[in-house]
């Protein structure tokens, strides 16, 4: 299916420039935007920049898993694919050859994660404008979307870069327009601007950090390109400054996806950002983070070297786990809706980072089935959060009371991704906590196993006090009557979870991914 | 329409005969669906093939088998199905929509369990059972129904986790979830299952959620309950635990502990509660022997006490319903105003006593001589020793207090004719497989419904030995009865003098029990108020760290996220320069 995108849909030059032009097309976009006066037409430019990329990624998805007949039947038909080997695409760019010039380099791993990325920013843009429009003052709206495209080109750009130092250019970029966003909740809660700022100081400590990391590589190497550190750290695995740089990258990027205990810049921007702010982020930003660290993990660094594996068993398991257990007791006692979404958020950064922390193809793509998954769930709850927002403007738990007959559509998906958060059978959230115990149990992490079943009875307790509120008790205010959230929102909603059903039901299709994609790394990486 | 009844799961059938009775506001619409889901579960069963898998299906890439029937599961299937029809004859008297409902899901579910051919089904109808029939203990209304209800609930849950966790092991360690015996407890796989099953079993230490909720439910509901958890858990155990010498022990252990707290106890419910325990522990320990005989005579006890147990709960259901309560000191002389209810419930305690011509005596002796075959010399001490104690709580007791003893001056109405119906015709089982054979009927039919069936026929239950030894224990227990109660009512100084050194050996024993009763009575409330205390301390502890006021959210947001950053930094640089010299 994909590679026929790439024969009959894509043209030659869409094939041969879809790398860059997955981040061009929506930053471009973002910088015209700020000419055009009207919000809807700007939100309808930012469907399309984001549709844009949408196509792009899945492009790229067919050259990464272009098997040899597509392979000649592109060549043959005169298309240069960048491809250098089988499942790696690297472009050059300006013409400028590695590693003086900056490459983009897909591989499975980041193939998954551009197309998870494009996708959430096709159904989160399609669902924002009246989310948009009630929340965000109107002459202020285009601005909005232009952060909102530059945010999507940074967030594709740290995920498709080859280069360290170009990935912190991009990480600045997504981030400095995710302080705008979230700021702009203001006009909602004026909450939203202390916690823009506390994100902007806290973001500015993890970029930091992780910009001083790739400092000291760079004085141990003299390069800045991922795929030379590959080939040169092995023998520099002694050095002092290649250690320190490890360090350094590790807790900034972990900062930066929320790793247990910085993750404290989260729950308070998700819980003042305008709504497609959140929903966007929650699905996105701490994702892409994520990938970036195992980018880092697997191929930049290895497991073979031991001081990674003993960060891996006494620094990150130990903190995923701590995540896990703290988030979700924090989780538990939130009278916001959004709050407990948010801490919910942290402790599902923590299944992932178990995951990877195993260090085993098995948990790697577990980890990242969980990673993709989430995407859709929390995307999906947060969706809900924010019709309920723009119909009856409130988010705490008493103003979910006895939603469930007023907005049953709304409700009813909302209820759908809250048993996926939780992991019932048949949804995609049991898929991906089935693997990472099978995962655990395949390293004998016999306590990890525990945990994680512990760590789903909390979320049994917090999202059950949410369905309890939403269908179960009486509204607080009688007079509420029946009011769906618009058409606009409930149809992203309802893709989002029946997606969640969907890979509950037949998870091979993220399940590939995410294996070929583990593949990928733990292969590249030379580990074990 | 007549291959499709041959491969669809009799416990379907009652699944959603269930869940529709919920549904069904006309009483009599419903009660006649609640008493004909059952005789259809029997056709479909009478029509089943034993030697293949009658309905399987794939889901998520597992190999499910829906419906397999085998020597095994027939007998406990069978079992469970006429204990539903029973059961549904039992209820007609009372209008509750939830109720007929839950209780037919309930037992659909434990039928669906017993014929599951894979773990996986298997742990989806356990956990049914669980949910289904919680309701009939939460239906009695009271505040105390309502907490025993929540504790068994989450006990149950708890046994579903386990039993999931157990499948997960052994589907990574195997790659399939077939129902097939484990080789040893080593494995972790087994010994998570192997808790599970003990919590269903109500293994000692695991049992307490039985004795808490049973008494607490419904005059329906308990009727219902004793059917069937324990016996699909002995059904389980059976299949993935069978010769496992641990078993014998834990059996032996269960048959005895209940005896002195069921002896001591007031609550006539609670004292079948806890002989349920004593008499699955009967089953449990012939499933650790392991042997044909043995197996058969679990299978034989497991459908003889459906029966005979549900009739008893059934008689004390009846008093209860009639007179509002099965205290044993608020009731007695019964037997004027509820003459067959008393006869019935004399039937029923003949039966669960053993006494010969009643089921219990052709199923216990399988167990009996199966372990006293295999040279278990100590354990079969110790199920004779519990023998005695069954005739001694539930043979004598139950009826002496219930029925006779003194009269507590109650003169209530007969039960209602539905509850006598359904209590006349568990007699009549209890009483047609205790005969010796004639015209297929007796024994004989239920021996040949046993796994083994060959091994069954060999076996004689009336010989003179089996009979001779039965009845001493009977009669020395009964002698045995009578005197503490002579002695119990009266002062200890005059019959002091007539058996002296029989006299002080009895009454240490029974002073034993009730002290260690008393102590266990004491003790245990004390325990679960300490743990009470301790919980409401953590969840305090937990609230004061984790809540939005809490510790981990005070504090200078910015500040603290900075030296956390910096701590976490100067930490993994200590990992990295430490492991490499």
């Amino acid at each position: 299916m994909i590679e026929s995108i790439l024969t009959y849909l894509a043209p030659g030059w869409a094939v041969t420039h879809a790398a860059p032009l997955l981040v061009v097309v929506p930053m471009i976009t973002a910088t015209l935007l700020v000419f055009v006066p009207s919000g809807r037409l700007a939100w309808l430019a930012s469907i399309l920049a984001s549709l844009a990329s949408l196509f792009f990624a899945l492009v790229l998805l067919g050259l990464v898993q272009a098997d040899t007949a597509t392979w000649t039947a592109l060549s043959t038909a005169g298309v240069e694919t960048n491809l250098t080997e089988p499942g790696l695409v690297s472009y050059a760019l300006g013409g400028w050859m590695p590693p003086a010039g900056i490459e983009f380099r897909v591989d499975a791993l980041n193939a998954m994660i551009l197309l998870l990325v494009a996708f959430i920013g096709v159904l989160a843009s399609i669902f924002s404008w009246p989310t948009v429009n009630a929340e965000v003052r109107s002459e202020k709206q285009n601005l909005f979307y232009a952060a909102y495209l530059v945010c999507l080109a940074g967030l594709a750009g740290v995920a498709i870069t080859g280069d360290a130092f170009n990935l912190f250019v991009f990480l600045e970029i997504s981030s400095i327009s995710t302080y705008v966003l979230v700021a702009l909740g203001a006009g909602r809660d004026r909450r939203a601007l202390p916690a823009a700022f506390n994100y902007l100081v806290m973001g500015t400590i993890g970029a930091t950090f992780y910009v001083i990391g790739v400092g000291f590589l760079f004085a141990a190497t003299g390069t800045l390109n991922m795929a030379d550190y590959t080939v040169m750290l092995p023998e520099l695995a002694g050095n002092r400054a290649v250690q320190a740089g490890f360090a350094f990258i590790i807790i900034g990027l972990g900062l930066k996806a929320a790793m247990w205990p910085l993750h404290q810049w989260l729950p308070n921007a998700y819980a003042y950002a305008p709504s497609f702010v959140t929903t966007f982020l929650a699905a996105t930003a701490t994702k892409v983070a994520l990938y970036a660290l195992i980018r880092f993990l697997f191929t930049v660094f290895s497991p073979a070297y031991s001081f990674e594996m003993a960060s891996f068993e006494w620094l990150i398991a130990p903190l995923a786990i701590a995540a896990m257990v703290a988030c979700s007791f924090q989780a538990v006692f939130q009278t916001d809706v959004r709050r407990t979404l948010a801490y919910s958020s942290v402790a599902q950064v923590g299944y992932m980072l178990l995951g990877v922390s195993l260090a085993t193809a098995l948990g790697v793509s577990a980890g990242l089935l969980h990673l993709v998954n989430h995407a859709l769930m929390k995307g999906g709850l947060f969706m809900a959060v924010a019709g309920v927002v723009l119909t009856y403007q409130g988010t705490t738990l008493r103003d979910f009371a006895g939603l469930g007959r007023s907005a049953p559509w709304t409700m009813t998906a909302f209820a759908i991704c809250a048993l996926s958060l939780i992991g019932v059978p048949l949804t995609a959230g049991f898929q991906s906590k089935i693997m990472l115990l099978q995962a655990a149990f395949d390293s004998g992490w016999w306590w990890a196993a525990c945990v994680i079943v512990f760590s789903s009875v909390l979320a049994v307790i917090y999202m059950g006090r949410i369905l309890e509120a939403v269908f179960f008790k009486a509204p607080e205010n009688p007079r509420k009557v029946r009011k769906e959230a618009p058409m606009l929102l409930l149809i992203p909603l309802w893709v989002m979870a029946l997606a969640n059903l969907w890979i509950g039901l037949d998870a091979s299709f993220p399940y590939g991914l995410a294996q070929s994609a583990a593949d990928a790394v733990i292969g590249a990486g030379g580990g074990q | 329409m007549m291959a499709f009844l041959e491969t669809l799961n009799p416990g379907f059938v009652l699944v959603l005969a269930g869940v529709v009775g919920c549904l069904i506001p006309a009483r009599r619409v419903r009660q006649g669906l609640m008493v004909a889901a059952p005789l259809i579960g029997i056709f479909m069963l009478s029509q089943a093939n034993q030697s293949m898998d009658l309905a399987t299906a794939e889901l998520l890439g597992l190999d499910l088998v829906l419906y397999r029937v085998d020597s095994l599961n027939f007998i406990f299937g069978l079992a469970f199905l006429i204990a539903a029809f029973l059961n549904a004859i039992y209820a007609l008297h009372s209008d509750d929509q939830l109720q007929d409902g839950m209780a037919m899901a309930y037992a659909g579910a434990a039928v669906a369990a017993a014929f599951a051919g894979d773990l996986l089904t298997l742990f989806v109808f356990w956990e049914l059972t669980a949910v289904s029939s919680v309701f009939l203990i939460l239906r009695a209304g009271t505040r105390a129904a309502y907490f025993a209800s929540m504790r068994y609930l989450a006990i149950q849950i708890l046994s579903g986790v386990l039993l999931l966790a157990g499948i997960t092991y052994v589907y990574q360690a195997n790659g399939e979830v077939t129902l097939a015996a484990f080789t040893s407890l080593d494995d972790p796989g087994a010994m998570l299952i192997f808790f599970a099953v003990g919590i269903k079993a109500a293994f000692p230490f695991l049992h307490n959620w039985l004795q808490d909720s049973y008494p607490k439910a419904t005059v329906v509901g308990a009727v219902v309950l004793s059917a069937f958890t324990t016996k699909l858990a002995v059904l389980t155990c059976a299949r993935l635990f069978p010769g496992f010498e641990i078993l014998i022990w834990i059996g032996a252990v269960m048959t005895i502990f209940p005896v002195f707290f069921a002896v001591i106890e007031n609550d006539l419910r609670k004292v079948l509660a806890y002989s349920l325990n004593n008499q699955v522990g009967f089953m449990i320990c012939a499933i650790g022997v392991g042997t044909p005989l043995a197996l058969n005579g679990a299978a034989a006890h497991a459908f003889a006490h459906i029966m005979y147990k549900a009739l008893l709960f059934m008689s004390m259901g009846a008093v209860l319903y009639r007179t509002g309560t099965t205290k044993a000191n608020e009731l007695g002389g019964l037997y004027k105003s509820m003459p067959l209810t008393t006869v019935f419930c004399l039937i029923g305690a003949a039966s669960i006593s053993a006494f010969p011509l009643f089921s219990g005596f052709v199923a216990k002796s399988l167990t009996m001589s199966a372990v006293a075959y295999e040279g278990y010399v100590v354990a079969w001490l110790m199920l004779l020793f519990a023998s005695a104690g069954v005739l001694e709580h539930s043979g004598i007791k139950i009826p002496y207090f219930a029925f006779f003893g003194h009269d507590s001056g109650k003169r209530v109405k007969e039960a209602p004719f539905n509850m006598l119906l359904a209590m006349g015709l568990a007699s009549a089982i209890c009483i047609l497989i205790g005969l010796p054979s004639f015209f297929g009927l007796g024994y004989g039919w239920l021996y040949d419904l046993l796994p083994y069936p060959d091994v069954a026929n060999h076996y004689q239950p009336f010989t003179l030995d089996h009979i001779l030894t039965q009845m001493q224990l009977l009669m020395l227990a009964i002698l045995a009865f009578i005197l503490l109660k002579r002695f119990g009512l009266y002062p200890p100084e005059k019959p002091g003098t007539i058996l002296d050194a029989d006299w002080t050996y009895r009454r240490l024993g029974f002073g034993f029990a009730n002290w260690a009763g008393t102590v266990w009575g004491k003790a245990g409330p004390a325990m679960t108020h300490i743990a009470g205390l301790l919980a409401g301390r953590g969840y305090d502890r937990i609230e004061a760290a984790f809540s939005p006021r809490g510790q981990l959210s005070r504090g200078p947001l910015t500040g603290g996220m900075a030296i956390w950053a910096a701590a976490l930094l100067g930490m993994a640089m200590l990992l990295s320069f430490l492991t490499v010299q």
